[in-house]
């Protein structure tokens, strides 16, 4: 196979580019712990309510500024609906679906995950800057999925 | 009977029969554009905050029906039937038994059309075209999904069928380089949905009721290894124009037969594996698998630089000879008036921002920015409604009139430009909308909503404007381009056009045999397949939460 020189400083460059983008992808996720919300854990989808954690859903302060909030995602809406923190606190979400699959966005923030009937999700965000985060239900649910959003109030 | 109908073929260019068929295709085709391009018009101005849907024909019935007729319907029948066309040409007509399956391909797969889009109107089906459960749809729904399937498999059965008999025909040579990129897209139309049927062959009877619980994860994971291949098989159709047709057009050469094969065979080997970067931010998959995933998936990026390069060096090999100077001075010699350059040549530029916004999807962190915005339908709308869209647009300027026995008149070429110049600002508007607005955190599949008055929502409004002008613009081509094909088709005037295949270089070095071995290529294909999916799949088979039971919600 005949190849210029041309594009073979191409592909070099090309096939450099594309593993450095793995590479870094890798080193965010497992050095800086910076991966993707992934959690494993599951839940019978037709009993959430029943099961622990979920059949207490709400905030619960579980460190020095450090807080977990248990919620469940139903069409159409989250519960808790409303949440409260001081600015600079680190929130742990724990959250499943009782339905169908939803999304879960915080917008101004990096945090975005799907929930998904059976598996228990968890992703943490810190919120630095006080303000009201509007966080919505990103992905189609049904007829009121436009509806579906939620409030964090960072003090 | 063969022969004599072969002879005929050679020598008025197009075979008669072969083309009736595809005629067929393209007219229904450019049909459904029509009617999946008018249903986007009434979701960008619902979206906009000008006009509200009436709640019997609602915005996610709307999305649900420009979806599926968009994206399934449209882009199959066209693809089959461009690629029936360049079989029937390269390959000196269509075998009498390949063009009877290319017949009953189109039948099977309008009866499951029509099945699927009755039930959308009824307000049966509003699950959009991912369909994921556990929101369940009509039964009918999922068995219309089934017979379009099987309608696709037919086509490409007959495709297989067409080369396999011309090569006993042709021993010792090369299947011609169009040829070769119909293989690959073939094998991607089979294999790649695969795993959709599985996953739709579930949902049947779960849907009638006979099974009482799903595997969600299981089920979306099936129908990403089949959603995203199916962008790729748009993709390696155009870029087969890109490679093949346009040099011809701009009076160039073949960047390198031998280059090109590698360039089909890595779209085809990596593909598959690719559609798991839709589940970056899921449960359920452990952060290991998913940057696995995301290599896979960054593979796909290779192949599409080799063809930057090749492209880039077939346009600067003309120019040269034109006597163009520097680096960029071909761009003053390209023919920019030529309608078959112009249109493929705007789908090529924009396949670099494109392609530049699929690579940052595909890195973990970069995705979860702009996961289920508004940003990945501009995304897709710029990859698939220019690079791939605007590229078969492009080639109705020549292949219908070739099919059609008729000529592009320098009025309708003048048309033609104006149309594409309209569908481009159309989609620059609505795309950069989209991508704008979906990085401050607008989510996509969502119809209008203030979310209770929210500042944050108040502050996307100007953007969703962005999302009505350019879809009205879009409106506009869409008209215009429907009225193109049906020109072309039925009352330009008659006279005999070609069917442009650029050739090899005459210092050109053979195409080595082994670009031939399909078995091969198929078999590796199934090891990265198995490779990406072996692992995740067994897991959540063997690991599964209980079942869901069927909701819904519309
Ligand atoms: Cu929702």
């Amino acid at each position: 196979m005949k190849m210029h020189r041309y594009e073979k400083i191409w592909l070099f460059l090309a096939a450099s580019m594309l593993v450095i983008a793995v590479v870094y992808s890798g080193v965010q996720t497992f050095a800086l712990g910076q991966g993707p919300p992934s959690g494993v854990g599951m839940i019978d989808p037709e009993k959430v309510e029943e099961t622990a954690p979920f059949d207490n859903p709400g905030i619960s302060k579980i460190g020095d500024n450090e807080y977990e909030v248990v919620m469940i995602l139903r069409a159409f809406s989250f519960e808790p609906n409303i949440i409260e923190i001081p600015a600079g606190a680190t929130v742990h979400f724990k959250m499943t679906s009782i339905d169908v699959m939803h999304g879960f966005q915080v917008i101004g923030t990096n945090l975005n995950a799907m929930i998904m009937p059976g598996h228990i999700q968890e992703a943490k965000q810190k919120f630095k800057k006080p303000g009201e985060y509007l966080a919505i239900c990103n992905e189609y649910c049904g007829v009121g999925h436009q509806l579906m959003s939620m409030k964090i109030i960072v003090k | 009977m063969e022969t004599i109908e072969n002879k005929i073929s050679t020598m008025s260019g197009s075979n008669r029969l072969d083309s009736r068929l595809t005629l067929m295709y393209f007219s229904i085709a450019f049909i459904t554009l029509l009617a999946g391009g008018l249903l986007g018009l009434l979701q960008g101005l619902n979206r906009a905050g000008l006009l509200e849907l009436p709640t019997n024909f609602n915005y996610y019935q709307v999305l649900t029906a420009h979806g599926i007729l968009l994206v399934l319907v449209f882009s199959v029948l066209f693809v089959i039937a461009y690629f029936y066309s360049i079989l029937s040409h390269t390959m000196d007509g269509l075998f009498p038994i390949v063009r009877k399956m290319g017949w009953i391909s189109l039948i099977t797969m309008l009866v499951g059309v029509v099945l699927v889009v009755t039930q959308v109107v009824m307000g049966n089906a509003s699950v959009m075209y991912t369909f994921y459960p556990p929101m369940k749809a009509s039964p009918w729904f999922y068995v219309g999904l089934f017979i379009v399937v099987a309608g696709i498999w037919i086509a490409a059965f007959g495709g297989f069928t067409q080369i396999a008999k011309w090569r006993k025909r042709n021993r010792g040579k090369h299947i011609p380089l169009l040829g070769f990129f119909a293989m690959g897209v073939f094998i991607l139309l089979f294999f790649g949905s695969l795993g959709v049927t599985a996953e739709v062959l579930m949902l049947i009877p779960w849907a009638f009721g006979w099974t009482e619980t799903i595997n969600v994860m299981l089920s979306r994971t099936l129908f990403w290894s089949f959603g995203h291949t199916f962008v790729n098989i748009w993709y390696l159709t155009a870029v087969s124009l890109w490679y093949v047709v346009v040099p011809k057009v701009i009076g160039g050469r073949l960047f390198s037969d031998t280059l090109t094969r590698v360039v089909v065979i890595l779209l085809v080997v990596s593909n598959i594996p690719g559609g798991f970067h839709h589940q970056i931010v899921d449960p359920g998959m452990s952060e290991g698998i998913k940057l696995t995933h995301a290599l896979m998936s960054m593979v796909i990026g290779f192949p599409s630089l080799m063809t930057a390069f090749a492209m880039f060096f077939v346009f600067a090999r003309v120019g040269k000879k034109k006597g163009a100077k520097g680096v960029f001075g071909w761009i003053k010699k390209m023919p920019w008036g030529d309608v078959r350059f112009l249109a493929p040549m705007i789908a090529m530029i924009f396949f670099i921002p494109g392609g530049a916004g699929g690579i940052a999807q595909n890195a973990n962190q970069l995705n979860q920015v702009v996961h289920n915005s508004l940003w990945v339908v501009g995304h897709f709308h710029i990859t698939v409604g220019v690079t791939a869209v605007l590229t078969f647009f492009g080639a109705m300027y020549w292949l219908i009139p070739y099919l059609s026995k008729r000529t592009l008149t320098p009025a309708m070429n003048k048309l033609g430009v104006i149309q594409t110049l309209i569908w481009t600002i159309g989609m620059v508007f609505m795309a950069g909308g989209m991508h704008t607005v979906g990085l401050l955190g607008a989510p996509r599949r969502t119809s209008y909503t203030t979310y209770g008055d929210s500042a944050t929502a108040a502050s996307w409004d100007p953007y969703l404007l962005l999302l009505a002008v350019g879809g009205t613009l879009l409106t506009i081509a869409l008209v215009m381009i429907v009225y193109i094909v049906f020109n072309l088709m039925f009352f330009a005037p008659k006279g005999n056009t070609e069917f442009p295949i650029a050739q090899g270089e005459e210092n050109a070095s053979e195409t080595p045999k082994w670009t031939e071995r399909w078995t091969v290529w198929i078999i590796i294909m199934l090891v990265i397949v198995a490779f990406g999916y072996v692992i995740p799949l067994v897991d959540m088979i063997q690991n599964a939460p209980p079942g869901s039971p069927p909701f819904v919600t519309w």
